[in-house]
């Protein structure tokens, strides 16, 4: 097999051939650091790579299969990692400046069983500086490109990670969505993400923005994958006292049985307030298709109405700068992180703190901390942030409610696909009604997923959104593998097949393959 | 410092003002990890030994709760007949400041554990005062700050700060009263009173050293003045003045100095019409005054809201029931059952107290002693040697058992009261229990007869003329024989049996 072969495998498929000793992890991830070294300029998905550390990872996992260890069932299949994951002995930056050179002494508990089940780390990915953006161009260390449209966003704050998976650079990658950040990039770029339930995946690790948001999750090239990946992260840890005791629900049982058609009586809401005025009808155009087709697989859609989202953005925007304030306080100079004494008067902690956080933070981390600081002040806590909270409790009301009618609810992810990079960059608030589709299921906690749905008009990607009820998440994957099995076999191929080639990647892409 | 501030007399202030206080303690627990992580908590490792990811807040740490120290706070709730929250949770309170690792400090704020509950004190001449108490909540220490450089140890003038996070994260419970008002004159005494009866009750329910040398029991003085009126109910009805907040008083001392002072400080300030600065201040252990530390005018806005990363602690009501079934009998409880046990009066019961010998002779009178006899070695003879060897009652190498077996050799007839010192001397030696240095030294004593007539006639010859006399009626001369007897006996004789044994002889 071609190493061009090997990076267009699915996790899943890798994984066989690994089992069935025909290809090594050895070679599977000198494929994928290959077609990094000669795709990534473009792209820019990594910010740092490990080809070395990656290559003695894989080496280690054959020895282990050779010696006849017991595996896991990714063991061996290369991931990426996004930069807001604590990696011991690998810079951490999470995209910011004043994380420049820091070294964490720890690993993220989901990166801790990543590594104890063998999968090799290709790198840490590019992302919004703190996750805060929906474009990856909040990167202190610039912005990714959609391997769809090297002019367009991937997506964010997880762009990198997406665009990695989507550019064939890894087959797996990791994620953290706190409004939108998994399943919105994988949205525009024809990949697969899910936010799992909040406390399904440990946190810890995970350097926070908004705690009481932030979950970690998987993204790949197909919801099998995702499910396998959920499965390997998922679980109660001690060390995140947020997270849920209950075991990992049967994610790839439910995957392999909407793959294979099978949804029962699966019945589906469509959210009234998540559609219509805002959505680009290309985008609208593949949600009705999407529609028509679990239909066809027997579904029952209904419309449901969830009154208090009209008010989500308007909470999002006041819970997640309060905690991201917070969260983001002790980047102070003192112990780690960038240093800067000031550039006049002397340099008192006071000054030495404010210079650093002035140079160190980019203009939206500053934006979030001073609305977050203002959001919590003495006077306005209850005005704010304790709203905020009485809209977040309305917001998980009407979707018990809805969850009462309906097993899932389904919605484009995003109401348009990619705008082009610097669009939107001067306007925040328009970058900030993108994420209106993804923002619900972080302020209730419930688990979503994105899966690809088609082009739009304009060529683009575009994602379509399953929501579930708390804790059942196998439900997202049961509808997203119906739904992905459905559509493929109405496109002859995954969605990714029909991707431009990218600059330096040979004559993989589309038709020409 | 001292020059620019006048103090008023203490008793002038207190003819127009009526002071009013408000006591913070924090208790730093003795569990073996930390509030939030599971680093160790040994006082006094070298510097930055005790961290981990968690205590000092890197990236991406999360915090877990120490259950042994949620134990220890709802003990200490029911102690001090608290209402346990049902349903709690931590709160952050943001403020920057180098000994905060995360900037934030992870407290609890508007439904702490342990709520509404009150500590009666007892005050010298046994008056009893009861100190309402508002909440007990808990929360982790901030890292130890050592300024270095500068005169005074202090912030101001420091060449640079040395940080210690071993004491970051650190399980502490802090327990604040409410105003305590109708103190009066005694302000000073209640407040230590209160420290020193909070003390002892942290002590006996076992979670924490509650060393105040060591810093793991601290407490901040808030006090005011207000106008004095003409009667309770009057004073109840006037405003409370600006407090100040005295901190750092590190002795049960220096709370009831640090009082005297503020009253005096503040009183002098209200005399001559000036205001009362609400401000934070420090005690100062050598000039015993308070200096200011910050201004409390421009309030620090700490953004409290609830932590994000730990769900709401919701005590199982029956493991609530189970601690208090099995909370110890508090100090002052104790104190006074044992005191109406033992038949004890008020002044009685204050010198076994003072002496810290209540638990000594109720070790003794368990052993089988009397109440009084018990009483009667430790706080006579036995607190006579202590005092001279300079050390504590508990500290004698003496147990409550061999003072109750002396107890019981008295009460035989075997030794007397005189040799018992020669008894309890012997044991504090090293000699052995009380039965074996009266049998090495040969103390027992003399209790046979004809042994001792004998001697009675060996000395009734001695002394014919003492022998007529008494034998005359002048049986008070027989006090020169007794004398005799014992000597020769070397004190081992009972002096009562002699008497009778020479009156008998002579046939007086």
């Amino acid at each position: 097999m071609s190493p061009t072969d090997l990076t267009r495998l699915s996790a899943a498929e890798a994984a066989t051939l690994l089992q069935d000793g025909q290809i090594s992890s050895v070679e599977l991830t000198q494929a994928h650091l290959d077609r990094i070294e000669a795709v990534d300029p473009a792209v820019h998905a990594f910010l740092k790579t490990m080809p070395d550390r990656a290559l003695e990872e894989a080496k280690a996992a054959d020895a282990a299969r050779a010696a006849g260890d017991d595996l896991s069932p990714l063991a061996g299949v290369p991931i990426a990692i996004k930069d807001v994951l604590a990696t011991e002995g690998l810079v951490t930056t999470c995209g910011s400046k004043i994380l420049e050179n820091w070294v964490p002494a720890y690993d993220a508990t989901v990166v801790r069983k990543v590594r104890a089940a063998r999968l090799p780390i290709l790198g840490k990915t590019n992302m919004d500086e703190f996750a805060m953006g929906s474009s990856t161009e909040h990167s202190a260390y610039g912005p990714t490109h959609n391997p769809w449209d090297l002019d367009r966003i991937p997506g964010g704050s997880g762009g990198g990670s997406a665009a990695a998976v989507a550019a064939f650079e890894a087959p797996l990658a990791l994620g953290s969505d706190t409004g939108g950040s998994i399943r919105q990039p994988a949205a525009v770029t024809g990949s697969v993400g899910v936010k799992p339930t909040y406390g399904g995946v440990s946190r810890f690790g995970l350097v926070a923005m908004a705690s009481s948001l932030d979950q970690v999750g998987p993204v790949a090239r197909t919801v099998l994958d995702t499910a396998l990946l959920h499965e390997l992260i998922g679980g109660h840890d001690p060390m995140d006292q947020t997270s849920l005791t209950d075991p990992v629900p049967p994610v790839v049982a439910a995957a392999r049985q909407g793959l294979a058609g099978d949804i029962g009586h699966l019945r589906v809401g469509i959210v009234k307030e998540l559609g219509g005025k805002g959505f680009q009808p290309g985008v609208l155009a593949r949600f009705r298709e999407a529609l028509d087709l679990l239909q066809q697989l027997g579904a029952t859609v209904e419309e449901v109405s969830c009154p208090a989202l009209k008010y989500s953005l308007g909470a999002y925007y006041l819970i997640m700068p309060s905690e991201a304030s917070s969260n983001l306080a002790r980047f102070d100079a003192m112990r780690y992180g960038l240093r800067l004494a000031p550039e006049d008067g002397p340099a008192t902690v006071e000054t030495v703190m404010g210079a650093t956080r002035w140079a160190g933070f980019g203009d939206e981390v500053k934006r979030r901390i001073i609305l977050g600081t203002y959001a919590l002040s003495a006077g306005y806590y209850d005005a704010y942030y304790g709203s905020a909270q009485k809209v977040r409790t309305l917001i998980q009301r009407d979707f018990e409610a809805a969850f009462n009618r309906v097993d899932v609810l389904v919605s484009p992810t995003a109401p348009t696909t990619a705008f082009k990079l610097g669009e939107k960059l001067d306007d925040p608030l328009a970058m900030y009604l993108g994420d209106i589709t993804t923002i619900p299921a972080n302020l209730a906690g419930i688990p979503g997923i994105s899966v690809p749905g088609g082009l739009a008009e304009d060529g683009l990607p575009v994602g379509i959104q399953f929501l579930a009820p708390a804790r059942a998440d196998a439900f997202l994957y049961q509808a997203g593998g119906a739904l992905e099995a459905a559509l493929v076999e109405r496109w002859g191929g995954p969605l990714l097949d029909q991707a431009p080639a990218l600059p330096g990647g040979g004559q993989e892409g589309g038709e020409a393959a | 410092m001292s020059g620019d501030i006048t103090l008023a007399r203490f008793d002038d202030v207190l003819e127009h003002f009526d002071p009013v206080m408000g006591i913070e303690v924090h208790v730093e627990l003795n569990t073996r990890t930390k509030m939030f992580c599971g680093c160790a908590t040994t006082f006094g490792a070298p510097p930055n030994t005790q961290v981990c990811p968690v205590c000092i807040g890197l990236p991406g740490s999360m915090p877990a709760v120490n259950q042994k120290a949620v134990e220890s706070a709802i003990r200490l709730g029911l102690a001090l007949h608290c209402r346990i929250a049902e349903r709690c949770t931590f709160a952050r309170k943001n403020y920057f400041y180098p000994d905060l690792s995360k900037n934030y400090q992870i407290s609890q704020y508007e439904d702490p554990i342990d709520q509404d509950g009150y500590l009666d004190v007892e005050l010298e001449d046994g008056t009893i005062f009861r100190v309402e108490i508002e909440r007990a909540h808990m929360e982790e220490d901030a890292a130890k700050n050592t300024h270095v450089g500068g005169a005074t140890g202090r912030i101001q003038g420091a060449d640079y700060t040395l940080v210690d996070y071993n004491r970051g994260g650190m399980p502490l419970i802090e327990i604040v009263t409410k105003p305590i008002t109708g103190a009066g004159a005694r302000a000073p005494e209640v407040a230590r009173a209160y420290v020193a009866a909070l003390r002892e009750v942290v002590l006996a329910l076992g979670i924490s050293d509650a060393r105040m040398e060591q810093g793991s029991l601290r407490a901040d003085v808030n006090l005011s003045l207000r106008p004095k009126a003409a009667d309770a109910a009057a004073q109840a009805k006037v405003p409370f003045g600006k407090r100040s907040e005295t901190k750092n008083v590190n002795s049960l001392r220096a709370i009831e100095r640090a009082v005297r002072y503020e009253i005096r400080r503040q009183g002098a300030l209200l005399a001559a019409g000036q205001l009362v600065t609400q401000e934070t201040r420090h005690w100062h252990e050598d000039s015993e005054e308070t200096s200011p530390g910050r201004s409390k005018e421009q309030a620090e806005d700490y953004r409290y809201f609830p932590e994000p990363d730990l769900l709401p602690i919701e005590p199982d009501r029956a493991w609530v029931e189970e601690l208090r079934a099995a909370l110890p009998e508090m100090p002052a409880v104790k104190r006074a059952r044992l005191k109406a046990e033992w038949g004890f009066t008020d002044r009685e019961m204050l010198a076994a107290v003072n002496a810290g010998a209540v638990d000594l002779i109720e070790a003794t009178v368990a052993a089988g002693a009397g109440p009084a006899g018990a009483r009667k070695w430790w706080l006579g003879e036995l607190a006579r040697v202590a005092n001279e060897r300079e050390v504590d009652l508990v500290d004698l190498p003496v147990t409550p058992v061999d003072v109750a077996q002396v107890e019981a050799l008295i009460g035989a007839g075997r030794i007397t009261d005189k040799l018992a010192r020669q008894v309890l001397a012997g044991v504090m030696a090293g000699e052995g229990t009380p039965e074996q240095v009266v049998a090495a030294r040969g103390l027992e004593v003399v209790s046979d007869d004809a042994a001792l007539l004998e001697a009675v006639d060996a000395a009734l010859a001695a002394q014919p003329d003492v022998a007529e006399a008494i034998k005359a009626g002048r049986v008070q001369a027989a006090g020169a024989i007794v004398g005799a007897v014992m000597k020769a006996t070397r004190g081992q004789a009972d002096a009562a049996r002699v008497r009778e044994l020479i009156l008998q002889r002579v046939g007086a």
